[in-house]
């Protein structure tokens, strides 16, 4: 008997309600992901990627009229049901944890490192009292790699380099022993080589707790070195998954290709140039009925008038095109 | 940090060695000082004994070495309605002023503190206009006439407050409210759209996704980065807080150095209204100096580049 | 204040286009409007006398108290003197002092702000020296030993308001001159070898005309609060001339006998500073948005 799977998204839905109209950030996306399985949730900016991950967190900004729709199950329970006050005190940074995007910015400049490693302890019931807390945040940034920890709780994030802020973001969020990571690109604010130690650092995390991560990102290369399976999004939706090597010898979206093919190789001519996609993705205000990449796609048919269903390519690998209709 | 203190506190003198210049030289505008520091019926004597004493026949320049040097050793000269000498008088007229100027500004703060952070945080919601609403009208009402209107209310119709002298704290309430008043305005503004610049960042959204509770984003880490901005403002409310003081004293005849040296102005009194005047400047010259020292400890990225 | 740092070059922008006619603050103005009327025509039109002196009709309520009537709508003071009327002469001096304490500070700071920014060096670290020298006296403090030595007077108020804010204007200036100096327009005059007073009437000048504005429109309202406080301690305007800082201190010695001589010259200062700073906001939000922390 298979265990359950970490978690189960069933056709989540969250718009927007702005005083111009309807935003349609994130239309109707289905995820799956097993116990501590990483899944590699690619696309461009703005295809609602980040809306995602905020919406399972239900983190939507206020104000910003949002409305959610659709079923979420962590192992097994449905946490659209939950009231904030238990999002706030049961998921957010216990069962579910987010690792910050950018690392120059989302450390708060007033207040020491200590301090902030320690609050999710604090705040999620984990330890109490100034000594205890200290131990535990010295113990979380030892995980991360951070050089003589105990000394460095009373430093500010100034005194950190942006490496080191990287990993003090990640002890935060693993700080709980979440069952899902959320990791926000990572990596884009950070050179090469911290890049690989990030990436390397997250799969030690993987590995020793056995938690689920969602990585998402643009760059199918750092999805590729952690990932089992990849998540393409278009416009709101989900136009492509399976495993990652699957994606990658056999894309089977135009979407998914034209990204592929985009990616810069070494060893290819000098002088060549740069393949691009044509034109810009659909307004998420008043998406076309159809499929949301048809005008742009090289393989349009009269078939993409209407929106494809989700077909299978191989095991564990589906996208929603037409073209893999016929075969 | 050490080179920062020094630094400051040499501008805080540069200025204070100005504040006395410039008193200087507005002592010798009416041309003949002898008639501003002694009484009108002086005996001959004592008028050319101070003749020789300011050094009037020297050139302006070595009057104001005079003046300087008097000043340091806390020689400004007797005050001819209290028989005594003037920086004593002045002296003991600090504490009162400081009271008053601290409590002002406490009440300011207080107030405008909790407004502005709700405004913040329920943006254009009643708490948000209303606050500034109130604050408007804080900004288009003299201190004196808030004090007048509250002796009015308070001490004249429902008599439950003193309307003179000081004392205990229910001499001191209204003073203050009167006195702090009117920076509320600014105050909560400035309160506000800081709020409003630190919960829109990154680090108030991540710690909000890690479960934090949102009083304590607000009140805690929110908070004191918006308390920066307001903190670098309190010596300027501060001083503003002293000049105020000049007027409420008057009203609620608070013993503190504004309401002497207004006393002393009409009854020609020019030895305390120089001390009077040279002590405020250094009081706020003093305010500051502390509140530039206390910014650099809250904001840890300061302290570090000092 | 704060120097502020522009990111882009300054566009000279056309009073004329910005200032369109919906969305004026007409409250505001019309209360603005009845002052400077007030100002400039109490003495010809206004029916209520402010120096009459009346003494069988002393402490009279406003009309709307059992013992008050229209013949003094706001009531009288202790000499009998209809408070309505002086109210509407104390305008003129309202109006007068703002007027000229605003246009010689502004003109003043303006200069002094303009050749320590565009000259730099030790030019502007003397100027900014004294702007702090300045800035360390408080304002009533000034004024009192001013006022010892000079005697009080409308003239003394207006010297005193000139001595404590000019250094307000000659920051902000200081600040605008700093930006516009690396414009390349400005640089290129200089080293075509234009004379500095044309740089700064020419290129300088019409950059910061909507700031000054704004500036000296924020500023009414503090100079009418100033202008009321040196009256009311006795350093301003004397007898017989009226003003409202002036009426709330001689109101102060019968306040048990006449609320109403307290309230309605406070009230006058309240709604007219109110106005003002209203259309001061509406005027820099419409010229100058940036400025919104001042």
């Amino acid at each position: 008997m298979t265990a359950a799977p970490l978690l189960e998204v069933t056709d989540l839905q969250t718009h927007l309600h702005l005083r111009r109209g309807v935003v349609r950030a994130v239309d109707g996306v289905s995820l799956r992901i097993e116990q501590g399985e990483a899944l590699g949730l690619v696309g461009e900016s703005g295809c609602g990627k980040t809306m995602t991950s905020l919406s399972l967190l239900r983190l939507l900004p206020k104000g910003s009229g949002a409305v959610m729709q659709g079923s979420i199950r962590l192992d097994g329970q449905e946490i659209t049901a939950l009231s904030e006050a238990e999002m706030v005190h049961e998921i957010r940074g216990k069962r579910i944890a987010m690792i910050a995007q950018d690392p120059m910015t989302s450390l708060n400049p007033v207040f020491s490192i200590g301090d902030q490693v320690s609050a999710p302890f604090r705040y999620h019931g984990l330890a109490r009292g100034g000594s205890a807390l200290r131990a535990k945040a010295a113990e979380v940034l030892r995980r991360v790699r951070l050089a003589s920890p105990e000394k460095r709780l009373r430093d500010y994030p100034h005194q950190f380099s942006g490496g080191q802020r990287q990993r003090i973001v990640t002890a935060m969020a693993i700080a709980c022993t979440p069952r899902l990571l959320l990791a926000d690109e990572p990596t884009t604010a950070l050179d090469v080589t911290i890049q690989a130690q990030i990436i390397a650092l997250l799969r030690s995390i993987q590995q020793e707790s056995g938690a689920g991560i969602i990585l998402i990102t643009h760059d199918l290369g750092v999805a590729a070195s952690l990932c089992a399976r990849i998540a393409v999004m278009y416009a709101g939706r989900i136009v492509e998954q399976g495993p990652v090597r699957e994606i990658y010898k056999r894309p089977a979206h135009p979407y998914t290709r034209a990204l592929l093919s985009a990616v810069p190789r070494l060893g290819a001519p000098r002088g060549g140039r740069l393949t691009a996609i044509p034109g810009q993705p659909p307004s998420l205000l008043d998406p076309p009925a159809g499929c949301r990449f048809a005008p742009r796609c090289a393989h349009r048919m009269a078939a993409c008038e209407q929106y494809p269903p989700d077909l299978a390519i191989g095991p564990g690998h589906s996208a929603a095109c037409w073209l893999t209709a016929k075969g | 940090m050490i080179g920062f203190l020094w630094r400051r506190l040499g501008h805080g003198l540069v200025s204070i060695i100005g504040a006395s210049l410039v008193i200087f030289i507005i002592s010798r505008l009416s041309g003949d000082p002898i008639s501003l520091l002694l009484p009108p019926d002086a005996p001959p004597k004592i008028i050319a004994a101070a003749r020789i004493q300011l050094g009037l026949d020297l050139p302006l320049w070595h009057q104001y070495l005079i003046f300087l040097t008097n000043a340091a050793h806390g020689d400004f000269g007797q005050s001819y309605r209290w028989q005594m000498p003037a920086l004593d008088l002045v002296l003991q007229r600090v504490p009162a002023t400081v009271e008053l100027a601290c409590a002002g500004l406490l009440f300011s703060v207080a107030l405008a503190v909790p407004l502005g952070v709700l405004s913040a945080v329920h943006r254009d919601g009643l708490i948000d206009l209303g606050g500034r609403l109130l604050a408007m009208l804080g900004q288009a009402m003299p201190n004196f006439w808030v004090g007048l209107l509250l002796i009015l209310l308070f001490s004249i119709y429902l008599d439950w407050l003193p309307a003179f002298g000081r004392g205990g704290i229910q001499h001191l309430i209204m003073p203050a409210v009167a006195l702090g008043w009117y920076p509320v305005a600014a105050q909560t503004r400035i309160v506000r759209s800081a709020m409003l610049d630190v919960l829109e960042s990154d680090h108030i959204r991540l710690s909000r996704a890690l479960g934090t509770p949102e009083w304590l984003i607000v009140w805690k880490y929110a908070f004191r980065n918006a308390a920066v901005p307001l903190l670098t403002m309190l010596g300027v409310y501060f001083a503003s807080m002293l000049s105020g003081a000049f007027i409420v004293e008057v009203i609620f005849a608070w013993p503190g150095i504004g309401r002497t040296v207004v006393e002393a102005v009409f009854s020609r009194d020019f030895p305390v209204v120089q001390a009077g005047v040279l002590l405020s400047s250094i009081l706020f010259v003093l305010a500051t100096l502390l509140v530039d020292i206390s910014y650099s400890l809250i904001d840890p990225r300061i302290r570090h580049e000092r | 204040m704060s120097d502020r740092a522009l990111s882009a070059p300054l566009p000279i922008p056309r009073l004329r286009a910005r200032l369109g006619l919906r969305g004026w603050p007409w409250l505001s103005l019309f209360i603005l409007g009845t002052v400077i009327a007030a100002a400039l025509l109490g003495d010809a039109l206004s029916p209520w006398d402010p120096n009459d002196i009346d003494l069988g009709a002393s402490f009279q309520p406003p009309f709307w108290m059992a013992t008050g009537a229209f013949t003094h709508p706001l009531g009288t003071d202790n000499l009998g003197r209809d408070i309505l009327g002086r109210i509407i002469a104390g305008a003129r001096v309202t109006v007068v002092v703002s007027l000229y304490a605003i246009l010689l500070s502004g003109a003043i700071g303006a200069l002094v702000g303009m050749v320590s920014g565009f000259f730099g060096r030790w030019i502007d670290t003397i100027i900014m020296r004294v702007v702090e020298i300045q800035n360390s006296i408080p304002a009533v403090a000034l004024a009192l030993i001013l006022a010892a030595v000079l005697r009080p007077g409308l003239n003394t108020v207006v010297i005193v308001i000139v001595l404590t804010y000019w250094s307000w204007y000659a920051r902000i200036v200081r600040g605008e001159v700093l930006s516009l100096k690396t414009l390349d327009y400005v640089a290129f005059a200089r080293t075509a070898g234009v004379s500095t007073p044309v740089i700064f009437r020419r290129h300088l000048l019409p950059n910061i005309m909507n700031t000054l504005l704004v500036l000296a429109t924020l500023q009414v309202g503090q100079v009418i609060i100033f202008e009321a406080s040196l009256s009311f301690l006795g350093l301003g305007i004397q007898q017989p001339d009226v003003s409202w800082g002036l009426m709330l201190s001689d109101a102060r010695q019968y306040i048990t006998n006449a609320w109403w001589a307290i309230t309605m010259p406070g009230i006058a200062i309240m709604l007219t500073c109110l106005s003002a700073n209203m259309f001061g906001d509406w005027l820099r939000d419409r010229l100058d948005p940036r400025m919104r922390q001042l």
